[in-house]
């Protein structure tokens, strides 16, 4: 090979990078997040339903508290109706956390896993729990 | 024939992503054995090409002297267009890799009357600057680099700050929720206008072939397929990542439920990794081979020796003297050592 020196260097950079994903993960376990629902308020419930089914919130929740956002804060609306017809009041403080009060647990579990970086906590205090 | 062709060949694809998935039920086919067999493809493909390239000879020195070549002390070399040395070579290869220099001088031609009032019947060409084909081209590979680097956040468990900080300025506007990435437009536009270009411009249409609309086409589906998963048609992306993780750390797992719009996105980038190395994309590493552009202009300082010459046998005159003395001698024929 002519040049070969410059060119096996070449080579070895460029497989490198390619290959990153896979030496970057070599003997890491990698756990599946878990997000838990077990805080003691939601124990307390009859029925363990969120405010719409899982599937809904699980693909949905970002933009449904995006939309809350907009409708407290610009509209002034503090009631959600949900699609069975039942009423919540608009707060992430006093509705969501109120059930869902292991942030850490809960929110941050998916939220880290895909490096996810929310603004809720720019304005809103975290709960302590 | 060369656009309906490659049209039909990215259709094709989907379809075979669509039905393998909906209806053969090939999840770990589509999902772990064709990643594998691309990125294995892509690593030993471009290889092999470097490789092959690697093994031709370069007949020339070639300086390009594209600007003042090193000469007299009081005349101005331009060190970027005509180096001298390793370090001018680095310069100007990563000018022409980072920001197209060459591509830059690309001009437009055109046949026409110069001057209608005065030159009626005459007509010349005339050269014109014509930038879009550079800068679409930059924006182009320079989005997909970002989105590429962004979309290792699905292969690497705790995401490195660089890509973390790429991805906060690519959704810099906070347009929605998942924030709007700005590189997803970009790449739609550039290469919306890379693939209008070679359909409208005659010149450009006449010299296309499938192997140029394809990669477009396919590129183009890639990033529709991507911008439906995040923002329309949407999955759940930890699911993703599951599958993705599980890749990488040699653990494959098919998690369930995961839409088919993402079987669809991988399997046309598997595409692309695979039809990469053996097509027009490999310029990828061909770049770093151009002679034009890895070669130093110093043919007046070092002596530059063709490798394929053969080994000129030479037989100097005492060689001949030592051989033939006797017979030389015989004949009468003076000798220079007696």
């Amino acid at each position: 090979m002519y040049n070969g020196s410059k060119i096996i260097v070449g080579l070895i950079v460029f497989a490198g990078i390619v290959t990153f994903p896979f030496i970057y993960n070599l003997g890491k376990v990698n756990a599946k997040p878990e997000p838990k629902i077990d805080t003691p308020v939601i124990q307390q419930l009859k029925e363990k339903n969120c405010i719409e089914s899982k599937e809904f919130m699980k693909a949905n929740h970002m933009q449904l508290l995006n939309k809350w956002r907009d409708m407290v804060v610009r509209n002034g609306k503090r009631v959600y109706v949900n699609s069975k017809g039942e009423k919540y009041e608009i707060s992430l403080q006093n509705t969501c956390l109120k059930c869902h009060s292991n942030k850490k647990e809960f929110c941050d579990e998916c939220h880290n896993y895909m490096s996810v970086k929310t603004h809720c906590w720019n304005c809103h205090l975290e709960s302590k729990g | 024939m060369g656009i309906s062709f490659s049209l039909l060949a990215v259709t094709v694809l989907i379809l075979i992503a669509y039905s393998g998935v909906k209806f053969a039920g090939l999840h770990f086919f589509f999902g772990v054995v064709i990643p594998y067999i691309a990125i294995a493809t892509f690593v030993i493909g471009i290889i092999y090409r470097v490789v092959k390239w690697g093994l031709s000879p370069v007949p020339f020195c070639i300086p390009t002297t594209c600007g003042q070549q090193e000469s007299l002390p009081w005349i101005k070399q331009d060190k970027l267009e005509n180096p001298s040395n390793t370090l001018g070579v680095i310069g100007r290869m990563a000018l022409e890799v980072l920001f197209f220099r060459s591509l830059f001088r690309n001009l437009k031609f055109e046949v026409d009357v110069a001057n209608p009032t005065e030159m009626k019947d005459e007509s010349r060409v005339i050269y014109s600057s014509d930038k879009w084909l550079w800068l679409s081209g930059l924006i182009f590979h320079w989005s997909f680099l970002i989105i590429i680097v962004r979309h290792l956040r699905f292969f690497t468990e705790q995401v490195p700050s660089l890509m973390r900080l790429l991805e906060n300025l690519d959704g810099w506007f906070q347009i929605g929720l998942p924030h709007f990435y700005v590189t997803n437009l970009v790449v739609l536009l550039s290469v919306t206008y890379l693939f209008i270009r070679r359909v409208i411009i005659p010149q450009v249409r006449y010299i296309s072939l499938a192997a140029d609309y394809f990669p477009l086409l396919l590129i183009l589906g890639i990033a529709v397929t991507g911008i439906l998963m995040r923002y329309f048609s949407r999955v759940d992306i930890v699911d993703v990542k599951i599958l993705t993780i599980g890749l990488v750390s040699f653990r494959p797992v098919i998690p369930e439920g995961l839409g088919i719009i993402f079987y669809i996105h991988l399997f046309l980038v598997c595409t692309l990794f695979i039809y990469f190395p053996f097509s027009k994309l490999v310029h990828m590493a061909g770049v770093f081979m151009s002679p034009t552009r890895n070669l130093a202009n110093n043919s007046r300082m070092q002596r530059y020796v063709n490798p394929w010459n053969y080994d000129v046998k030479i037989h100097t005159y005492s060689e001949y003297e030592e051989e033939f003395r006797g017979k030389m001698k015989k004949a009468g024929i003076p000798v220079e050592k007696g």
